[in-house]
């Protein structure tokens, strides 16, 4: 890690007047930054600590929630109105890293992190086109269980590393944005883009820009009977092989909404919009879950490595609606 | 500009890099707190900040300013006594080299305040409800941030079943 200079932003205006800076960045929780600087991965001349920013839940009038961007991730797991009514996104943090992590961990940080891809991390040993653009990509011949099977690329196949960040996928969330020019909202669904020619850019973030908070548009009963499943190689404490978000609203034996998005299958949390556009209407069976994750997963284009996790995705998928089904019934 | 550590104030490192666990290891001589794996994979650095479990390791010394932290040091009684935990642990072999061992105190610790809040975890059946109590299966899921590479799991998971065990509900 080279020198930095700290700075703790006390007010959104002097986070975005110190994070504007050449070569600074913001820093939430510190879980995933402080690693990359330490590996060489990314460099800062200065830190703005924007942990003691807003933290907290606000209900708008609509009934949408208002996720103050400094909120840590154990807490808004714990909240009892996201316990309540989004039980996906509580079910997606408790899935997600270690409670130690979860304690550190911001909203805000966590939908900045970036991948772990290994070739990504190893500075000194492999190619990345992400971390050095057109260098080339170690994980297209390499180890690539961990890697993409939808919306990748012949520069990168890298994962987005989120669980939270597939739940709001799924719940049409908002990423508000404040920057020099004024505050946008941005879909989290939008927010990530794929890697096309060009990995190194992984978010719709302009220069001067930052998180402040996300919007949880007032929940439907589909967000409300919702679950988070998340298959990985051991029970705990770690990355996802595939994860499903998903939520089901069934009116009458008929899907009246349906709302899935899978994670640890592309370099953005995935919005399996052809699924749930195919089961609109339909008879709430395991052969329409099916037949449904089939039609998301046509375009899949998995690696060596990770061939069987479109199996695995199809299945998952399949078996996360069947319980909501159930449970509904 | 100061970080209260087991109760006493220190001033934060001059150099913004330091790391809360090169702070208490290197410069103020709290070696109790482990570095295990120095990247968020192991739990070994584990303390508490403001009453929560975090890693040492990857929280810079900067960030803790103004903060509370309770490392292994800051348990024993006035008079050196053990804290209950580390009884249960000497009682039930909840340790070999005994590396990891501060830091799966600290985080148990920590996890049986958020036991008693009613924080629920990955295998709370009932979200809205809550833990059901301090389960095996509870326990494993939320001790699983810190891991013990002799194998001493069984003997920790009693030692924390005792401790929880023992307090009044």
């Amino acid at each position: 890690m080279t020198p930095l200079a700290f700075h703790v932003a006390r007010d959104r205006a002097e986070a975005l007047s110190l994070g504007a800076a050449n070569g600074a960045r913001l820093i939430g929780g510190g879980t995933n930054l402080v690693d990359l600087l330490r590996q060489n991965v990314e460099s800062a001349s200065d830190l703005v600590d924007v942990s003691r920013l807003a933290a907290n839940i606000q209900e708008v009038d609509n009934g949408a929630l208002l996720v103050g961007a400094s909120m840590k991730n154990s807490a808004l797991a714990a909240h009892p109105m996201v316990r309540g009514r989004y039980p996906m996104l509580s079910r997606a943090l408790l899935a997600g890293a270690s409670a130690q992590i979860r304690n550190m961990a911001t909203v805000g940080g966590n939908i900045m992190q970036r991948t772990r891809c290994p070739y990504f991390y190893d500075v000194d040993g492999a190619r990345c086109n992400k971390r050095q653009p057109d260098s080339g990509c170690d994980a297209m011949g390499g180890f690539n269980r961990y890697h993409a099977i939808l919306g990748g690329s012949n520069a990168c196949v890298a994962t987005h590393p989120s669980d939270m960040c597939v739940a709001l996928a799924a719940l049409a969330a908002l990423v508000h944005l404040a920057g020099p020019e004024g505050e946008r909202t941005v879909p989290l669904a939008e927010f990530h883009v794929l890697p096309g020619a060009n990995p190194q850019v992984e978010t719709v973030l302009r220069n001067g820009e930052m998180i402040t908070a996300i919007e949880l548009p007032p929940a439907t009963p589909a967000m409300t009977n919702s679950e988070y499943r998340k298959v990985r190689d051991r029970s705990s404490y770690a990355f996802a092989l595939v994860s499903v978000a998903a939520g089901l609203e069934v009116v009458e034996g008929k899907i009246a909404e349906a709302r899935i998005a899978l994670g640890g299958v592309a370099a953005k949390p995935w919005r399996a919009t052809r699924a749930e556009a195919a089961l609109r209407g339909l008879p709430a069976t395991r052969a329409n879950f099916l037949a449904a994750a089939e039609e998301e997963l046509t375009k899949a284009q998995p690696l060596e490595g990770n061939a069987f996790k479109v199996g695995l995705a199809r299945r998952t998928i399949a078996a996360v609606l069947e319980s909501l089904a159930g449970e509904r019934a | 500009m100061t970080i209260t550590i087991n109760g006493s104030d220190y001033p934060v490192p001059l150099d913004s890099r330091v790391s809360l666990l090169d702070m208490l290891r290197e410069r103020l001589g709290l070696t109790g707190t482990k570095l295990g794996c120095n990247q968020g994979a192991c739990g070994a650095c584990t303390v508490l900040l403001d009453g929560e479990r975090v890693l040492s390791c990857l929280t810079l010394a900067a960030q803790a300013e103004g903060r509370d932290v309770l490392t292994i040091e800051g348990l024993q009684g006035a008079d050196g006594s053990l804290h209950p935990l580390q009884k249960a642990f000497i009682e039930h072999d909840g340790l070999q080299c005994g590396y990891c061992t501060p830091g799966q105190i600290c985080s148990a610790i920590a996890m049986a305040r958020e036991l008693r809040r009613g924080d629920p975890s990955h295998v709370t059946a009932n979200l809205a409800a809550g833990p059901e109590g301090p389960t095996r299966e509870e326990i494993r899921e939320r001790m699983s941030g810190n891991l013990c590479r002799c194998g001493a799991h069984n003997g920790i998971v009693e030692a924390i079943e005792e401790m929880l065990g023992g307090e009044p509900a």
